[in-house]
């Protein structure tokens, strides 16, 4: 969709861009990472012209953008920045139809479009649309400047390091958002950012650059488990092998069909299950199999009676489709080695241990180098 | 640096306009009969000062202490009406206070000196109350922390911070001053007014240029003469140009 | 009470010298913006130009509006024109220019760069970054600084009636060569009313054209 070659920029003596070659396929989230003074952020904008390549090309959709006219160039991708940048003088509706109104779309498309937006990004559209922007707070700002960009519908998004100026819980927040609306509208997306968490989070792929040079460009899981050099391995710090736990999902780390009792069960059953297994603890499920509570084997051995009488409640669960670190996070919270793993409707599915995640991360780590 | 050569360049702009007024008057024959009127020029040039420093010195003891009282937290209500008043009356044309002057005291240098300190006194007010409005709160909340008294405040805080934005408005008042100081004539009071006005009235360009021509000159200088007391008074810390 | 008995048996020529001054200044201040604003607008693109500009037009203002008068007029005289409107119309006009294109100046200087930034990005030509984002949020600005001038030009236009540009200076020219306290006062409150009003007036077009998203707090 996105295709660098040869990308350079020269300013002055300075070279800020030095032969990026790169290609960024259809509907992927692509965030430039590196420190600042790097070049991502010159990259960026020369893709919609803001700064005028010094050589290379630039291809959007097949298309050399140096033929192209720059404002009309411009009006075809989103552009968010870290500012915000929401004109003062203009309502959030009359913001968001910045580019539709430039474009000349009819009024009444534009503004129905606008609404549509707004609500997308869980702003109700009664209450916000005639606002001005000083009255809306700062995460609310910025949900709106990424809803501008995406109004006349584009297929590219250049976004720069768009939520670096929202505090850390409205930031994830945000975040979540976002993807929740790329997922939906598979734009393809170029992001600035000097933050390697958010990088992990939100990256299909990731660019690393250095002294305007792309050092790495891969997959999060792939930078993270297989740093291509000394600065790379650096840059995503000490502790990658954590920010990791985020790209993996409990479901693939989960051992399946586990061993479970019921209520009417016999203590002398479950004892007998969890030695089989070798397990300190067996979950008891309920009729239709929904994660109940737990017998724990020092607790059971050599008492009589029935589970249901004797179960304790679980220490905690977590979803399938929550990531690692959220399970990690759980078992520290409530000093555990293994957690059970329940779907949205809270069926046992199977189990997690501390074991089994080092096991998964170390795994991988093994694979290539 | 770059700055300093544009100022250079305007300069010598301007200075070529003089120059060629000066060549369109030499032609015309007015430059030598300017030259008659040296003596006059000298004269009344002292007159005219003498004016402007009466009224601006009367100003400056006038206006700051009273732009200082408009600040004090004891006047707040009184200093926001006060400075209503002001604000209004610096929409009030010279010439009206100049006439308004004449009402009050009649034909004479007393209403001249009324007139000009009048009209010079306002912007050096509002200066001075900007000036020490803007003082930011935590410079004088840590003076009051650190045991200082009011004066001690005002003396060792407030002054010197405010110090550039005070100058600034006796800047611009004193050149205001300076060039109100003809229409001073009008009521009785001396100075170049003298030779403009009856330069106007007898059609007679080159007296009327042997008034104007140094009249804008001293403006000019009075300007920047402040200016130059702007740029090395103030200390540097708060000192903008510097 | 002779002042205002003075006034209601004038109030004719009050009005018509009124008419004079209004005409005068609001030509000198139509031609000062029109010159004023694009020059402001335009030396936003060079720091060098500004600098120049802004220089120019301080020593300007500096040059006392009588002096200045006086320079005109052999000047002017060259093309028949020494004495009466056209004079006090150029002095007008050039003083108006400082408080005009410094506000402009510096109010579209003060717009946030990523305000600019964002214009850029979402494809605006530099007309329309101007029209949609930069003059309205400077707009205020521009206004006072037209609010100076008028100011200013108001007071300037009573000093013209020497050189026979008539307006409400007159009657306090006549009062202080006749002594006559009822058209000096006349004079001096007609033209300070006059000055009170368009400075209210401008005031209020201010708050008008700001827009309210500039407004709030």
């Amino acid at each position: 969709m996105i295709r660098l070659e040869r990308l350079s920029k020269v300013f002055g003596t300075v070279t800020a861009v030095d032969g990026v070659d790169m290609e960024v396929p259809e509907g992927e989230v692509c965030v430039l990472l590196g420190p600042s003074g790097c070049g991502k952020t010159t990259t960026m904008k020369m893709i919609n012209r803001l700064i005028a390549p010094s050589a290379g090309k630039i291809f959007i959709g097949g298309r050399d953008t140096a033929g192209q006219d720059d404002v009309a160039l411009r009006r075809s991708i989103g552009y968010v920045i870290q500012q915000i940048g929401l004109f003062p003088n203009k309502t959030i509706e009359d913001n968001i139809c910045v580019v539709p109104d430039l474009l000349g779309w009819p009024r009444r498309k534009s503004r129905e479009r606008a609404a549509e937006l707004l609500s997308l990004v869980n702003l109700d559209p009664a209450l916000f649309l005639r606002r001005y922007p000083k009255e809306l707070s700062g995460g609310q700002q910025q949900r709106v400047g990424v809803v501008r960009a995406l109004a006349a519908d584009p297929p590219v998004l250049l976004m720069d390091e768009p939520f670096g100026a929202i505090d850390p819980i409205n930031r994830e927040v945000i975040q979540d958002e976002f993807m929740k609306l790329q997922a939906a509208l598979r734009k393809t997306v170029i992001f600035v950012s000097h933050d390697i968490d958010e990088a992990v989070k939100m990256a299909s792929r990731i660019a690393i650059f250095r002294d305007g040079r792309l050092v790495q460009y891969d997959r999060p899981d792939d930078i993270l488990a297989h740093p291509k050099d000394a600065f790379v391995a650096d840059f995503v710090g000490q502790d990658r092998t954590l920010k990791r736990l985020r790209l993996v999902r409990v479901e693939e780390a989960m051992m399946a069909d586990p061993p479970r009792v019921q209520a009417e069960d016999t203590l002398d059953t479950a004892v007998a299950l969890m030695r089989e297994h070798g397990h300190g603890s067996v979950v008891m499920v309920g009729p239709r199999g929904r994660a109940r509570g737990q017998v724990r084997l020092e607790a059971a051995d050599g008492r009589r009676g029935l589970v249901g009488e004797n179960h304790e409640p679980l220490p905690g669960t977590v979803l399938v489709g929550d990531d690692l670190r959220t399970a990690v996070a759980r078992m520290f919270e409530h000093d555990v080695t293994w957690l059970a793993c329940v779907d949205a409707d809270g069926f046992y599915k199977g189990y997690v241990t501390q074991r089994g995640i080092t096991h998964l991360l170390g795994a991988t780590y093994g694979k290539r180098s | 640096m770059l700055i300093a050569t544009l100022r250079t360049s305007s300069r010598l702009a301007l200075l070529a306009a003089v120059f060629a007024l000066g060549a369109v008057l030499q032609a015309r024959g007015i430059l030598p009969a300017m030259a008659t009127y040296r003596q006059d020029v000298v004269y009344l040039i002292r007159g005219h000062l003498w004016l402007a420093a009466v009224s601006g010195l009367l100003a400056i003891l006038i206006g700051v202490p009273i732009g200082i009282l408009l600040t004090r937290s004891r006047f707040r209500l009184a200093g926001l009406v006060l400075a209503q008043v002001v604000n209004l009356g610096t929409t009030i044309p010279t010439l009206a206070i100049l006439a308004l002057a004449m009402t009050v005291l009649g034909l004479g240098a007393p209403s001249a000196i009324f007139g000009l300190t009048a009209l010079t006194l306002l912007p050096i007010v509002l200066n001075t109350a900007a000036g020490l409005r803007a003082v930011p709160r935590h410079l004088v909340e840590a003076a009051r922390g650190m045991g200082m008294t009011p004066g001690q405040i005002l003396w060792q805080v407030e002054l010197p911070n405010a110090l550039y934005v005070i100058l600034a408005g006796i800047r611009t008042a004193l050149a205001i001053d300076v060039g109100t100081v003809p229409l001073a004539f009008l009521i009785g009071g001396g100075g170049l007014g003298e030779l403009i006005f009856t330069g106007i009235d007898l059609m007679e360009p080159a007296m009327l240029l042997a008034g104007a021509i140094p009249t804008a000159l001293l403006a000019i200088a009075v300007d920047w003469l402040v200016g130059q007391a702007q740029f090395w008074l103030v200390p540097r810390g708060v000192n903008p140009l510097r | 009470m002779e002042t205002f008995a003075f006034m209601v048996a004038n109030w004719p020529v009050i009005l018509q010298r009124m008419g004079e001054h209004v005409s005068l200044v609001g030509a000198a201040i139509l031609i000062a913006i029109a010159t004023g604003v694009p020059i402001g607008i335009a030396i936003t693109a060079n720091r060098k130009a500004a600098d120049a500009v802004l220089y120019a037009a301080s020593i300007m203002i500096t040059i006392p509006s009588i002096a200045l008068f006086g320079l005109l007029i052999p000047i002017l005289s060259l093309i028949g024109q020494g004495i009466g409107y056209l004079p006090a119309l150029v002095a007008l006009v050039l003083y108006s220019q400082l408080p005009i294109i410094r506000n402009t100046y510096t109010a579209i200087t003060n717009v946030d760069p990523a305000l600019r930034e964002a214009a850029r990005g979402m494809g605006m030509t530099t007309a329309q970054r101007l029209r949609e984002v930069e003059i309205p949020i400077a707009l205020p600005v521009i206004v006072s600084g037209v609010r100076n001038a008028v100011v200013l030009s108001i007071a300037i236009a009573a000093i013209a009636t020497y050189i026979g540009a008539g307006g409400l200076g007159t009657f306090i020219s006549r009062g202080i060569s006749q002594t006559d306290i009822r058209q000096l006062l006349t004079g001096a409150i007609s033209v300070s009313a006059l000055a009170i009003a368009a400075d209210a007036a401008l005031l209020g077009l201010q708050r008008l054209l700001t827009s309210p998203g500039l407004r709030i707090r």
